[in-house]
């Protein structure tokens, strides 16, 4: 029993590291960014290259490619969204139009790192030790996306609701039209966000690396696993995402071990439905 | 002015036209005149995206380019009269889609007359373009497809060629090893088997079931899991729980890495271990960390098969990498069948067709390969990882295999 509590929230510490990038991307800056998952797999080879040509371990990685996650997503946004968000006459189109673009993006990503690595399955071994936790033995690289996750998570809590800062992320969020009224620059806080969306991307894809395989093409299923965490948590909340990630994780394992491992998709979209049908605007969703 | 100006203008570009008309008729007349044997047009669909890119790109496209670049280098396919013509290849990527796939093979047949097709990768894709291939009288060398239904399938269209093999030849020869290692005494009498719901997954297990049931084992843990399953914990923990000493996994190769590294931390190591594609990967042992001493899986290669290992040998200098263990011979064999059967009877298909079926050919496999009903059967079925390769095997050793080396020993 214990054992599957473990191993449920290590495997949803997962899950919830890889949406909360997007749900603050798609929460605070509105871009609904399907290229998500692809810059995530380009993280990924990225730590692969850095490992396997240049020896550089996957932590020290993390040190490199996050800040580079952050300028180019910072990059992105000035030159392919902020024209959209000046464009966009209410939230729903730029929604539509976020997804348009991030559409073709997420096919860009994916053509240069098949130009560039091919198709084939990448994968190396690093941190794979064991760990004993509560008498449960869990992979060390898996428990450091739970870490991760927890602190990187905690950290954006207390960032959005106890700073200034976060007062101002928090109320472009809220009300993107009137906050400007109150002296704040909302496309700066908007670029941020989606700047620091990029990043978490970048973390996830390098810890992600450590443990699963991965191709230039499988990019979409991470985004879809984290909308769906997303979704469920409530769109633009943190909180939401390290909870509904946990969730999926704790759900996937107990039903693999009590009741069918085949039956694990199912439950998952099982919990979602029922869980919109009760609270349609996610766990920590405001309606 | 301006007016006459733009006349002029059109006028340019109405002529421009008609030149550019005028000289692509002139340089398709060309093209057909040409196509009067100064080449051969080799084309395929495979998929170079998509979910099935991984397996593509590790087992067939190296193979193609590697035999073209080889044929080509040599001056070109030797056809009955002694002259030699050089390859051109038309590849078409199918995206990982069946209907693309079936799509892209037709458009070689019908629009671009390639004289050759080769086969697309996976079993689904080489059965969704067999009626296609038939249709237009192709020799269809099925190289990367496992299937049962082979000896139906050579009926239907008597132009197909199968060479690797059905569900039923893995397994029974597993089972062949498993049945001697339990009469030694090595094993217990539980197997916990776990697959994935998907082709590969499907048809293995299905085979699987009545083979190790009618040898007597007792599967005390049989589950399949979701293709997108990337967590391994639970599902190894509860087959651990079955204690068996056989552990066996028809999976995918992000499935078998996945499975390696979880089996590793959870030190779970039954005598017998044996997983699905990807374990034959040259790149296996590095994404395990060394330790795979003692990890069956599918196909093998004898080592001390110097055809074999110089065709590995020239696959690393020309395609940077390792061949895989399994099917990457077969389908490279199946490209030296074509080459030797063009030499002997020149481009007409069916005259292709039926010098493959009933001729005898050298081959990296062997100096007489020869197909049987339409079948390559000189298959290695089960390898083992033993002193860093990953060599065929049987119970007891002998005709190109060794002796299998069980229990498994431990993690490193």
């Amino acid at each position: 029993m214990l054992e599957h509590v473990v191993n449920g929230l290590v495997l949803g510490g997962t899950y919830a590291l890889v949406a909360m990038g997007l749900t603050i991307q798609y929460g605070i800056a509105r871009i609904m960014n399907l290229g998500f998952g692809d810059m995530i797999i380009a993280a990924c080879f990225a730590t692969y290259v850095l490992f396997t040509t240049f020896a550089i371990s996957p932590l020290l990685a993390l040190l490199i490619l996050v800040p580079v996650g952050y300028l180019v997503s910072d990059v992105m946004y000035r030159v392919l969204m902020k024209p959209l968000v000046s464009r966009a006459p209410d939230e729903g189109a730029l929604e539509v139009d976020s997804i348009l673009v991030t559409f073709g993006l997420l096919f860009v990503i994916q053509g240069v790192l098949l130009a560039l690595f091919g198709g084939g399955y990448a994968s190396y071994s690093f941190l794979n030790t064991p760990v004993h936790i509560f008498g449960t033995v869990v992979a060390g690289n898996r428990l450091l996306a739970l870490v991760l996750s927890l602190a990187i998570g905690g950290a954006m809590v207390v960032i959005l609701f106890r700073t200034r800062w976060g007062m101002i992320l928090r109320a472009v969020a809220l009300a993107p039209n009137s906050a400007p009224l109150f002296g704040i620059d909302t496309n700066r806080a908007a670029r941020m966000a989606f700047a620091i969306g990029g990043a978490m991307a970048a973390t996830g894809g390098v810890v992600l690396s450590m443990f699963q395989t991965f191709t230039a093409t499988a990019g979409v299923v991470f985004t879809m696993k984290a909308l769906i965490v997303v979704i469920l948590g409530g769109k633009g909340s943190v909180p939401g995402a390290i909870a509904a990630g946990l969730l999926l994780g704790l759900v996937e394992t107990f039903v693999a071990a009590y009741v069918d491992p085949g039956l694990t998709l199912a439950a998952v979209y099982a919990v979602f439905l029922a869980l919109l049908l009760v609270r349609p605007n996610g766990l920590f969703g405001k309606a | 002015m301006r007016n006459l100006f733009s006349e002029g203008g059109l006028m340019t570009r109405r002529l421009a036209t008609c030149a550019i008309a005028a000289l692509s008729i002139a340089v398709a007349t060309n093209g057909v005149a040409a196509q009067d044997r100064e080449k051969v047009t080799v084309g395929y669909a495979i998929s170079k995206s998509g979910p099935n890119a991984g397996g593509a790109d590790m087992t067939v496209t190296p193979n193609y380019e590697l035999w073209v670049k080889e044929v080509n280098a040599a001056g070109g396919l030797k056809m009955p009269d002694g002259s030699q013509l050089p390859i051109e290849v038309i590849a078409y990527d199918d995206r990982s889609s069946a209907e693309e796939v079936v799509r892209a093979v037709e458009r070689l047949a019908s629009q671009d007359k390639v004289d050759i097709i080769l086969p697309p990768w996976g079993t689904g894709f080489n059965l969704a373009v067999a009626p296609m291939m038939a249709k237009f009288g192709y020799p269809h060398l099925a190289g990367a497809a496992v299937t049962d239904k082979a000896s139906d399938f050579v009926k239907r269209w008597d132009t197909s060629f199968w060479f690797m093999g059905g569900s039923e030849d893995y397994v029974s020869a597993l089972t062949e090893i498993l049945v001697a290692e339990r009469e030694a005494g090595r094993i217990n009498n539980k197997i916990a088997m776990i697959s994935v719901a998907d082709g590969f997954g499907i048809d293995l297990v299905k085979a699987a079931r009545p083979s190790f049931e009618a040898a007597g084992f007792d599967v005390a843990y049989d589950k399949s899991f979701p293709p997108a399953t990337s967590d391994f914990a639970t599902i190894l923990n509860e087959a651990g729980n079955a204690e068996a000493d056989t552990f066996v996994a028809f999976t995918y190769p992000p499935h078998t890495f996945a499975l390696t590294k979880q089996a590793k931390i959870a030190s779970y190591s039954p005598p017998v271990f044996y997983l699905g594609v990807g374990a034959a990967f040259p790149v296996y042992p590095k994404i395990a960390d060394g330790s795979v001493e003692g990890i069956m899986s599918l196909g093998g290669v004898d080592p001390n098969n110097e055809l074999n290992n110089a065709y590995r040998a020239k696959h690393e200098e020309l395609v940077g990498r390792g061949a895989d263990y399994w099917g990457s011979v077969l389908i490279y064999a199946s490209l030296q069948m074509l080459e030797q059967t063009i030499e002997r009877v020149g481009l007409d298909k069916a005259a292709i067709a039926k010098e493959l079926s009933s001729g005898t050919f050298s081959t990296v496999l062997g100096a007489e390969t020869r197909l049987e009903d339409n079948q390559l059967r000189a298959i290695n079925w089960v390898g083992q990882w033993q002193d860093g390769k990953f060599v065929a095997v049987s119970s007891a050793g002998g005709e190109g295999t060794q002796q299998v080396k069980l229990p498994k020993p431990g993690w490193e």
